[in-house]
């Protein structure tokens, strides 16, 4: 749900780049935090939990609580909410702690 | 190694005041602040402050923010944002993270012969059934997705809290054109201003006093709040239960001051409860019990953006000269500082934050917590 219209902030024109979300494309803006792209797509479960695999996404939304952990080109737990996202970027939802090198 | 007079660990309002006075008395500054950029949460404040001039009155935050930055590269300070302060060691040692490029992180360390921290605040939580779904987030989140990023967390939202962090995001996420459905406190009167809660009440937005969220319900994520009033204890009555058809849920239930590093640093603690909770004890100069180590802004007792300004240059000044730096003319900036602190700190809201502080000051004489430019 993107803000086209807003009587204070200024929306500029944004350049569109796409990256990968569990390998379905997403089109998101420069500059765009991966949360707000996620989001921006209707997306709102980044992982599930280790123990219950309960559904998690933004909490904080500024890198404090650890909430928003995706696999970032096969990094885990990179904060979706501090890191912001790069053309062609693969990203995936988080299963438990993730692990290093997960295949895409 | 790199070296600099002074530290100064983030780059809020806070961090900015301090950086800014401390670099004009003549000492070298080095800012460092986590986020890609400098000014803290000002920039998610689009509304316009009030006050008085000095305090930037009329302007809106990200306005503030841009003239504070450009401040402070003018007197001198280096900023480095996407910089995290990692730790200290022994002899003014600092270790610095650099997060500018995921693919190659670099740490170095710095010498610094005072730091002054300005880390701020994190917001509270507070849990019930469903508070882990996503769809519950803190209405800092919402207001950061909103003003910086321009996405929208949910259509149909609804606040817990009605401080002023409740009710300003809930308007400001009405302007980006989202449905606000309510506005839920614990309390029997609105906490925030009456100025931000009659935006809202103009817009016919609810405000339910002495209630509270009893639980959030959804599959992936929130579709549905109950609410329920509460007796005198904050318990849910029986029976006083509805149904709210929502996506969000915002979380504004206060502040915390930020301490991890103050802790680090072996700052005494103190818990005051009108500030935000555990803080570090502090004298009138801003210096804790860790006579090289200053502490200004939310980490200080969390307030408002312009009482962390004018902390901020506080600390500047009095950290700048313990290490050797002003002139006699700064005797009378810190008077007309602790004045204009002193008014900011006056009214309902504000007389509170003065005795709370008031107290931290008798506290650190009790113990003995002396800056060394008293």
């Amino acid at each position: 749900m993107r803000i086209y219209k807003h009587p204070i902030l200024e929306i500029a024109e944004a350049k569109i780049v796409t990256v990968y979300m569990d390998s379905q494309p997403i089109i998101a803006h420069e500059n765009d935090s991966i949360a707000a792209a996620l989001i921006a797509s209707g997306i709102s479960v980044f992982r599930h939990t280790h123990k219950t695999g309960e559904p998690r996404g933004v909490f904080c939304g500024i890198g404090q609580c650890a909430d928003c952990l995706v696999i970032v080109n096969g990094q885990p737990n990179v904060r979706a909410c501090v890191t912001l996202v790069k053309e062609g970027m693969q990203i995936q939802s988080q299963s438990g702690y993730g692990q290093v090198g997960t295949p895409l | 190694m790199k070296c600099a007079d002074i530290l100064v660990i983030g780059g809020g309002p806070g961090g900015l005041g301090a950086a800014i006075e401390a670099a004009k008395a003549g000492a070298s500054v080095l800012l460092v602040d986590e986020n890609p950029r400098m000014g803290g949460q000002l920039y998610k404040q689009i509304h316009k402050f009030f006050g008085s001039q000095t305090h930037y009155a009329g302007q809106r935050g990200f306005d503030i923010a841009d003239t504070l930055i450009a401040e402070a590269a003018r007197a001198g300070v280096e900023l480095l944002p996407q910089t995290r302060a990692l730790g200290c060691f022994d002899e003014g040692q600092f270790a610095l993270l650099s997060l500018a490029n995921q693919d190659a992180t670099r740490l170095r360390t710095m010498k610094a012969r005072r730091v002054i921290l300005a880390t701020g605040a994190k917001e509270n939580a507070v849990a019930f059934p469903g508070w882990t779904l996503p769809g519950v987030m803190t209405a800092g989140a919402a207001q950061t997705l909103a003003n910086i990023y321009g996405v929208l967390p949910g259509k149909r939202i609804l606040i817990l809290g009605s401080g002023n962090v409740g009710l300003i995001v809930g308007y400001q996420l009405m302007q980006a054109g989202a449905q606000v459905l309510g506005i839920v406190d614990v309390l029997p009167s609105v906490h925030g201003y009456e100025v931000h809660a009659a935006k809202l009440r103009r817009a016919n937005v609810p405000i339910y006093l002495g209630s509270t969220v009893v639980e959030a319900r959804g599959e992936t994520r929130v579709q549905q709040v109950i609410i329920g009033q509460v007796d005198a204890c904050f318990q849910p009555i029986e029976g006083t239960h509805q149904t709210i058809e929502c996506d969000t849920v915002l979380l504004a239930v206060g502040l915390s001051p930020r301490t991890e590093i103050a802790a680090m640093f072996g700052c005494d603690m103190t818990f005051e409860r009108r500030l935000g909770g555990l803080m570090p004890i502090h004298d009138e100069t801003m210096c804790t019990s860790n006579q090289t180590i200053y502490v200004c802004g939310d980490l200080a007792g969390v307030e408002e953006a312009s009482t962390a300004l004018d902390e901020g240059r506080l600390a500047g000044i009095h950290a700048a000269a313990a290490c050797g730096y002003g002139d006699e003319a700064r005797h009378a900036r810190v008077a007309a500082l602790q004045s204009s602190l002193n008014t900011l700190r006056s009214g309902m809201h504000g007389q509170p934050r003065k005795e709370a502080k008031n107290d931290i000051l008798q506290l650190a004489h009790r113990k003995g917590i002396v800056g060394e430019t008293i």
